[in-house]
């Protein structure tokens, strides 16, 4: 199992904060969970498809597709950032 | 060094004399104060909600200040950032940075400020006079950071 965080924008599109998700054998990396995810259609499918501008951390640092993942991990999605 | 994530404002005054308590080692203090403007993208702005990732924040400020050791020569750092509800006018981030001379405080003041702004997990919702709006990621933000890997 890792566990998916959700953040601002995204946050609000998809109505959820964080989820549990058992990963399916085949997916091994960032990039395989987004796929999965994007899998989902609709809302999930518009927000978090390849061509949009998401970012990703895994275990609270930034990461990028092929990042590979582990039972335990902490996953993120979220837009570009714009504190400051 | 010091990170901290608050919904309360910030003492400049205080935080500074905390900062180089104590240390006779201290030649220079530079500090930034990012404030909230009542206008962004031609609307006027009512109030600015901001959210960050508990944990993951603290960690990425903390490796942002790690570089700035490792670049300047600098004694000290502290990095204060708002979150919840705020109003114009309101002080949202605090940077200061001590050392034995200017050009490294300014130096790593500045480049602190500069991987924040594109490295540190937060996000501003603005509340304009009819509706809310997430604000966007600026590209000058990113040329701005950018700008450092070239140089010293």
């Amino acid at each position: 199992m890792v566990t998916v965080l959700y953040f601002a924008s995204l946050r609000e599109s998809l109505g959820k904060s964080s989820e549990r998700i058992a990963l399916p054998a085949t997916v091994r990396d960032l990039e395989g969970l987004r796929a999965l995810l994007v899998a989902r259609g609709g809302v999930w499918e518009q927000v978090l498809a390849p061509s949009t501008p998401v970012r990703a951390a895994v275990n609270q640092s930034m990461a990028v597709g092929d990042t590979a993942l582990a039972d335990g991990d902490e996953v993120a999605f979220f837009p570009p950032v714009t504190g400051g | 060094m010091t990170v901290k994530i608050q919904n309360a404002d910030f003492d400049v005054g205080a935080e500074i004399a905390t900062l180089r308590r104590n240390n006779p080692k201290v030649g220079a203090v530079a500090s930034f104060v990012g404030v909230m403007r009542d206008i962004n993208d031609g609307s006027t702005v009512a109030e600015m909600t901001l959210e960050h990732y508990p944990g993951m924040t603290e960690k990425a400020i903390d490796e942002i200040i790690g570089q700035a050791k490792g670049r300047w020569d600098i004694l000290d750092a502290l990095v204060i950032h708002r979150v919840g509800t705020l109003k114009p006018a309101d002080q949202i981030v605090l940077v200061v940075v001590t050392s034995g001379h200017r050009g490294e405080a300014f130096a790593a003041c500045e480049f602190i400020m500069d991987y924040l702004k594109t490295r540190a997990p937060f996000w501003k919702k603005e509340q304009t006079g009819k509706d809310a709006r997430w604000v966007e990621a600026r590209q000058t933000d990113d040329i701005a950071a950018e700008r450092w890997r070239f140089k010293g």
